[in-house]
């Protein structure tokens, strides 16, 4: 039964004869309020994902990002989503849980991804930090997504980068996440970056399992 | 006075049971863990009547009929991710179905270059 390659299978077989899934993920991080949810909504089909915590509101796409203050709940656990790229590629988006009591499930969101896309509020760049210490130490490739709520663009991606003391070459992007089209130009940086990074063949060539892991601090 | 066609009897109620009792306290499946985007599917072995104990590893294992990853299957299924964990380990100890791929994600790696070509070029056509 094991074959080499695999190929569109007749219909009615089994499960493992069937033409093979190609899944990949992207993580979408950011502090509280900065649109994780928005963006996520905004290119990909949600779909809902129970997790262990419990899920104290159902909020899922309805992010509110006319202020921070007007914000009455966060998202608990993750947002999940799909794109469907083609009948065999899937990539899922997975909101990174943003509050502190869930950093044990960013290990795993992390384990095998793409890449990140860490949503930055100019109005609290702070809130971003976590998640760029986090990427950074991980070797886990990530662009700055510099939600613009309606319409400022009063900053330059240089000065953010400064802001953000990011490394020369991690990309800045100015988006608005609540529309599809920016949310994919956000993706598709994200996706140049990677393919930029000079780990990546090594990574996908080499035989070595690189541990980039520290001890959660 | 809330109308009686209010009373909670949907998914919107929550569970019913709690989550873990339907793995029988188990928070983790026996062997290896599942990644969250790992695809599996049934294997076609016939289940006999060793799944007679609980008609949550029959739903899990009919939502294996096409290759499905796991985060999907938790979605479509409507039970926590975890609790789908357990009860994929249950039906792989039985032989009933298998993780068909999982991207080597399972050692932390990204995929290959070729498919990240792919997704770009997937994402640009979007």
């Amino acid at each position: 039964m094991v074959s080499g390659h695999y190929d569109r299978a007749p219909a009615g077989r089994h499960g493992l004869d069937a033409r093979p899934l190609i899944t990949t993920k992207i993580l979408i991080a950011g502090g509280f309020g900065a649109g994780k949810t928005t963006m996520v909504g905004s290119i990909s089909e949600i779909r809902p994902l129970h997790t262990e915590e419990p899920m104290t509101d159902r909020s899922v796409g309805v992010d509110d990002v006319s202020g921070v203050g007007a914000k009455s709940t966060t998202t608990v656990a993750m947002d999940f989503g799909r794109i469907t790229l083609s009948d065999q590629l899937l990539l899922y988006l997975f909101g990174t849980p943003g509050q502190e009591r869930f950093w044990f499930m960013w290990d795993e969101l992390a384990a095998g991804a793409i890449g990140a896309v860490v949503i930055a509020d100019t109005r609290r760049l702070k809130g971003s930090f976590p998640a760029i210490d986090y990427f950074e130490r991980r070797g886990v490739p990530f662009v700055v997504a510099v939600n613009c709520f309606g319409g400022e663009r009063t900053h330059r991606p240089e000065d953010i980068a400064i802001a953000l003391d990011l490394d020369p070459g991690v990309p800045v992007v100015l988006c608005d996440v609540r529309r599809r089209e920016s949310s994919k130009k956000v993706l598709v940086a994200l996706m140049e970056h990677v393919l930029s990074w000079p780990d990546a063949e090594e990574v996908t060539d080499g035989d070595r399992n690189p541990d980039h892991r520290e001890p959660a601090t | 006075m809330a109308p009686s066609a209010e009373r909670w009897l949907d998914r919107d109620a929550g569970p019913v049971v709690r989550p873990y009792a339907m793995t029988r306290g188990r928070t983790r499946p026996d062997g290896a863990g599942f990644e969250l985007i790992a695809v599996v599917a049934a294997t076609g072995v016939p289940p006999g009547d060793r799944l007679r104990y609980s008609p949550d590893h029959a739903r899990v294992l009919r939502g294996c009929a096409q290759p499905v990853p796991v985060v999907d299957l938790a979605a479509d299924l409507g039970l926590p991710i975890g609790v789908v964990r357990v009860l994929l380990g249950d039906l792989r100890d039985e032989g009933l179905i298998a993780v068909i791929a999982d991207q080597r994600s399972a050692a932390g790696r990204r995929p290959p270059n070729g498919v990240l070509r792919e997704v770009l070029n997937g994402l640009r056509a979007l």
